[in-house]
Formats: C-alpha cells, structure tokens, sequence
C-alpha cells in the first residue's frame, strides 16, 4: 500500500486488493490501518514517477494503435478503431494487452466500448455481462458520470441510481439541478456526444514498423536492421520530395517496455547512413545504454517532421555528393552528442540595452534570414573603431572607480583584483533605458533600470574596457555604481 | 652489422611513411596583411595546421578577437566555429554579436558550442576539423588543460592537415607544453593608435611568436587590425601614430617574453 502526507497526517492514497479484503480503504491513517494489521508494507506516494511509468507503458502500447493516451492517474486510453483485424479480433487485441501488462505485476481492468467516456467508466465500474453496450452502460452507477461526491450522494437520495435512471429523465431538470456538467457526462457516456482522443504522439508523416518472429537480443543486430529501415524511409521521402527533419526510432522490448531515440537534424536529411550515424551518437551519449533484456520484439521508425528537401544532384564522379562533410552534419552531430542548446547560432534583436541585443538560438533550428550588418551600432562609421565589446557580461561585473568628478571620466579601476589606469577613453554613450520595459536595464537586485553612461576605456597597457556608471549623478542616485560590461578586442 | 644496414634503411623509410611528412612548401597559407610578420613566415600562417594562441586571464579579449580574426583570414566566407567550456563561458563573458560585427566577422556565419569540459571540447574540435567545409576552427581553453598533451594535439594536427581546415588553440592562462602546434604564440593587447580626443583607436595587438616547427622564432611584432580593409596592418601606417607611448608599453613586454623562448627546454622542440 501507498502512503502520502495529508493536512500533517499520513493518510493511504492507495491500496491493493488483499487489503481492500482486511477492511482498509483509501483515506484511512497510517495509524488506524497499523491498528488493524499490524504488518503492513508501505511505500511513500510518487505521483511523477507513477506518471512517468505510466507514459512509458503508454508508449510501449504503440504497438497495438498509433492513438494511445494515458488516462488519469491510472489508465491507458487506446483507439483500437480498425487495428483489431490485425490481432483477431479486438478482443483478443485486449486480452494480449493486458496479458502483456499483468507480466509487470500489474492488475489490469479493461474494457472495449464505442466512445472513450464509456469504455473509461465500464472499466472501472465492473457489472455482470450485459446483452449490449448500452445495456452495460446504463446499469452503471451514478458515480461513473464524475461527478462531485455531494451530487452523486444526492441522485442517490433522489432514487436514481444508475445511469438508466437518469437517462430516462428529462435533460433540463437535471441541468436545472445538477448543472451542465452532469449532462455533458451523461452525453459522452451513452455515446450521443464526440470527444476525440489526444494521443500521446502526433501522426508521423513516414513510419515503418518491422515485426519479429523471434526477439533479438543484440542492440547492434537491432541497428542494422534500423539502417534498412531507414534506407525504406528514405525511398517514401524520396518520393514525395521531403527529407526529414525530426527521426524517431523505438525499440520495443518483448517485456513492454519501449525505448525511443530521437534525433532533429538542421537541414532536412533522407540519407540512411547518416540518419545511423546520428542515432549512434545517440545511443552514445545515453547515460544508460539499451538494454535488449529478453529481446527486440518490434523495431518501429517514424519521421515526425519532414520538409521539403529537392532530389540530390549527382556528384560528377558518380554517387551522390557527400552530406556528412557539410558544416550543417557537423552541427547536427555536435548538438546530437553535447546537447541541443549547446551549439548555438547569434541572432540580432531590436534592442537598445547591450545585453539584449542578440539571442543566441539552437544551431539546429531553421535560421532566420536576418542580417547583422543593416544594424547601426554594430558597425558605425568606416573608419571607426568599435564601438562595441568582443565579449558581453550578462550581468555586469561590478568594479571600484575613481573619478575626478562624480558624474565625470573614469580615471581608475579596480576589476577581480587588479587596478588598471585610465590611459586612454572616449565617452560617455549615454544608453536610457526602455521606458516601456521598466524592468529592463535593472541589474540583479536593484529592481528599476537607469541610465548608463558607457565609456570606451584603454588601460596603461593597452587592453580595452567597456565600463558604464549606472544613474545620473544628483537625478537617479546620490552614488552611482560602475560595472564593467565587456571586453574589447 | 653490415647485415643491420638494409634493414635500417628499410626501417627508416617505414617509419618516414607512417609519418606523412606533410611537403611544407607546398601547403597553403593566409596571409594577415602585416608584410613583416607574413614575410618572416613565408607568405603567412599555414592553412590546415594547429596554430597555439597564449594570453593572459587579462588578455582574454585581445587573444579571442586574434584568433576569431585569424580563422577567418583563414576560412575567407566558410563558417566558423568557436568552442568553449561551460567554465569559460561563466567567467569571460558571453560572445556579443555587434561586437563580433564591429571588428568585421559576420556573427551569422560563427557558430558557438559551449562543451560542458575540456575532454567534451577536444572531442568535438577533432569532430570540427574532420569537416573540410568549415573555415576555421578557434578552441578556447582555460588554465593549465592537462587533457591537451602531446598526444591529443598530434591528434588535432592530424585532422587539420587531413582536412585543410586551420585550427586555432587559444590558451587562456595556460602555461605552454610539448605540443604538435605549427607555430606558438604570445598574444597581449597593445595600446592602440588613439583618436582625436583620446579615445581608444582600432584594435591593436602584440605579437611574440615563441615556436615555429620549420624556421626561427623569437620575433616579436605590433598588430593593427583594420576592419575596413579586412586584413591587418603595421602600427607604422595609423594617421595618429605616437611612437613615445607605444615604445614605453611595449619594451619591457617583449624584453620579458625573450629568454621564454631562447631558453625553453628540448621536449619543447621535440614537439
């Protein structure tokens, strides 16, 4: 059984059926129930890691419908709408299911019906076998509509117990009553409303899927037979004139388990080896590797997203110019193996505050056309200098000056130790903040931006500052702080 | 004995062959625009070879801006890429676009990787330069980097030559070791060419080239990069020249970094 903390006391959130047997119910203290059966075994409540259990069982799933979504806490919600033929039957679809299921220990409830609400309801309120689906449904109790136990209490009273009840009397009554709700869930039940599934994975564009007669043990066997696949997807983009952007492979253990490898490339790709060398270097930077267990039962390849990708011009010396020597392969490998965000690209953005002129995006995401050199500040006049640092601080650094004067030239800094002398400077460059914005050009923990005055500086041996004095002497602040924003080339 | 000499000679020529000397004339090289410096060199720095970038931690800016330069004299319009550490990216701030567009390097054609080590880097700079498409390559490691020895710069030298594209180590804080480098070098911001005013002038570099594979080191030299021209010139040919003050920083610099390479030790050459 599963214990968690509630309003201070330890209250059990859920509890398997021998101890439903002995009396114990959700909702009791940990105390009450150690009362009655004094060697219980408990664990602690781990809502993440039940979902996350329950989405890879989910994805697992997968291999009887394309339309599988988790269903509350715990149920799985499969669309089985034209699959069933291929299991004879969509009984012997279920009972497959389950049985797949109750190898992990599981107890598995399922029931199959023509709209997700009732199947959802029959499976958890269990009755005796009824002629027909809506027979079934409108022997449920009222609790199976959802609602709030107070309303379910009071149809009780009112002496409707079941669906059937309720069905029979008029829509607007109960509305009157029971609010909206109650009809909507009345609706979805017996079938009279749509309310289609989200399924966890979006339709792919290409998917292969290669069933084995007997699981294969070695992940490397696994690949090969992968890059088959992957050539067979190449040929279906191919023909459509798409490459893929987005490769998902899933290996589907025998036991139920699925694992997934996804890659994104930045350039669209239809070429197989270099779809295997991106899920080598995948399955390389997996902290844990696959582990076949009892065998590879089932390979599946999709192509989430594809784009359109031109057929490849030949090389002159025959076959096909060779993709992986591009800078875009580089970059999808880099990112492939150290991260996503890792290798990153500078775009400009509209701003006047320094450290929120550029964003650095993902090298892999499709680059924006945008031009650097159309921007004012970054270049200036010919001739000049520039005008802005190599490297930018985000936040500033905050440094000691000395100045003739308050709201003068700094004459003498002191950064991470070291104090440099004012040989040379040109400024200030007076940057307000965006009034708009008036978070903007806040440094971290003073709240409210203000204007800075930038100064270009050279030290006595020729290294090259970008320091600033944040607020106006006398107007902003009686002594304004100076941080040291970038370094100059 | 007499028996040993053929087989010598054989041994010899395997050991030639597994060496690959690269033909040294023949390779390609940059020029950077600074006649005295390209002259020294014959015709400037190698394409395809690992070239060694000393600074400072103070000098951090002047040496990342000479080696984002030099890749990309070396690169001409081919992308280049810049790889650091998380490490470096906490401590020496973050690569700004308007200034990467200010010295005249297009911030659209630099790709960034952040490496989360220095093992992850050098991983990553071997993948880089297997790539005969990119311009140039600029691998920014901090402090002693004990993973970059001999056998791991062997490597990087290897792959540039394979695949032409130059590699540019910069060192920050580091302390020189055996290495397979093309040339070495100490970079320091030099004071620059002020402008009416007082103000900052374009930026300026000194130079001291400590090693050389083929040829004599020791030089040392004044760098000016001129954005409009995209190549660099003497500190001569600035309008504001005032030779007191240049010649006031720099003597002691260079007089310093002088007996460093006269007497460095024979591992170093062996490299």
């Amino acid at each position: 059984m599963v214990v968690e903390t509630v309003r201070g006391a330890m209250r059990l959130c859920s509890v398997d059926a021998d101890a439903l047997a002995i009396g114990l119910a959700p909702g009791m203290t940990l105390a009450d129930a150690r009362a009655c059966e004094p060697d219980l075994r408990v664990f602690d409540a781990d809502p993440h890691a039940d979902q996350d259990w329950l989405e890879r069982l989910c994805d697992g799933c997968a291999r009887y419908t394309p339309n599988a979504a988790p269903d509350g806490a715990a149920g799985l919600m499969l669309d089985i709408s034209g699959c069933g033929h291929l299991w004879g039957g969509d009984e012997a679809l279920a009972a497959d299911a389950a049985a797949r299921l109750e190898r992990h220990g599981l107890r598995v409830r399922h029931a199959i019906a023509s709209s997700p609400e009732a199947a959802h309801a029959l499976a958890r309120f269990p009755g005796p076998p009824a002629p027909d689906e809506d027979a079934a449904v409108r022997r449920l109790p009222v609790e199976a509509l959802g609602l709030d136990a107070a309303d379910a209490v009071a149809l009780r009273r009112a002496g409707l117990r079941t669906v059937g009840d309720l069905a029979s009397r008029p829509a607007a009554t109960l509305a009157a009553r029971f609010g909206e709700e109650a009809i909507d869930a009345l609706d979805a039940l017996l079938g009279r409303g749509h309310r289609p599934l989200a399924p966890r994975r979006p339709r792919a564009a290409v998917r292969i899927d290669r069933l084995f007669a007997e699981p294969i043990g070695s992940t490397a066997y696994a690949l090969t037979i992968l890059e088959e696949m992957a050539a067979q997807a190449g040929e279906r983009l191919a023909e459509r004139g798409e490459g893929g952007r987005r490769f998902e492979a899933v290996f589907f253990r025998s036991d139920g388990l699925a694992f997934p490898l996804r890659v994104e490339t930045s350039l669209p790709v239809r070429d197989a080896p270099a779809i295997l060398r991106l899920m080598r270097e995948r399955i390389d930077s997996l902290s844990d590797p696959i582990d076949p267990g009892f065998g590879f039962d089932m390979l599946r390849l999709t192509v989430p997203q594809a784009e359109k990708l031109a057929p490849t011009q030949l090389a002159l010396e025959g076959g096909e110019a060779r993709r992986e020597d591009s800078v875009a392969a580089l970059v999808d490998r880099l990112s492939i193996r150290a991260g996503r965000a890792r290798i990153q690209r500078l775009a400009p953005r509209d701003s006047h505050m320094p450290e929120q002129a550029q964003l650095a995006l993902p090298a892999v995401e499709p680059r924006a056309p945008e031009s650097w050199l159309e921007r004012a500040d970054a270049a200036g006049e010919p001739d000049d200098p520039p005008l802005r640092p190599l490297h930018l601080f985000d936040p500033p650094q905050p440094i000691e000056v000395m100045a003739q004067l308050p709201d003068g030239p700094p004459h003498r800094f002191r950064w991470r130790r070291g104090l440099h002398d004012v040989a040379r400077y040109e400024g200030p460059e007076r940057i307000a903040p965006e009034w708009w914005r008036a978070k903007d050009g806040a440094i971290a923990g003073d709240g409210i931006g203000r204007t800075r005055d930038y100064y270009r500086v050279e030290d006595a041996r020729g290294r090259r500052y970008w320091i600033f004095r944040h607020g106006l002497y006398g107007a902003e602040a009686t002594h304004p702080a100076w941080y040291i924003h970038g370094l100059f080339a | 004995m007499v028996e040993s000499i053929p087989s010598l000679a054989a041994l010899k020529r395997h050991i030639a062959s597994l060496d690959r000397a690269p033909a040294r004339d023949a390779c390609a090289r940059f020029a950077t625009g600074h006649a005295p410096l390209d002259d020294a060199l014959g015709g400037g720095l190698a394409c395809g070879r690992v070239h060694e970038l000393f600074g400072e931690g103070e000098e951090e800016g002047a040496a990342a801006g000479l080696a984002l330069l030099w890749a990309q004299l070396a690169g001409g319009e081919a992308p280049l890429l810049w790889l650091r550490t998380q490490g470096a990216a906490r401590v020496g701030g973050a690569p700004y676009g308007p200034g990467l567009a200010a010295l005249g390097l297009d911030p659209a054609r630099l790709l960034i990787g952040t490496m989360a080590d220095d093992a992850m880097l050098l991983r990553a700079g071997i993948d880089a330069l297997r790539c005969p498409a990119l311009g140039g390559l600029v691998m920014e490691l901090r402090g002693r980097a004990p993973l970059l020895d001999l056998t791991a710069s062997r490597r990087l030298a290897l792959a540039a030559e394979a695949s032409g594209v130059t590699a540019l180590l910069l060192r920050i804080g580091g302390a020189p070791t055996p290495s397979a480098a093309d040339t070495r070098w100490r970079v320091t911001a030099a004071p620059s060419a002020p402008l009416p005013g007082n103000g900052p002038g374009r930026a300026a570099f000194a130079l001291t080239l400590l090693r050389r594979r083929a040829g004599s080191d020791g030089q040392a030299w004044r760098l000016v990069w001129d954005r409009d021209r995209g190549s660099f010139g003497d500190a001569g040919d600035e309008r504001h020249d005032d030779g007191r003050d240049r010649a006031d920083a720099y003597a002691p610099l260079s007089g310093a970094e002088l007996p460093l390479s006269a007497g460095r030790s024979a591992a170093d050459r062996a490299a």
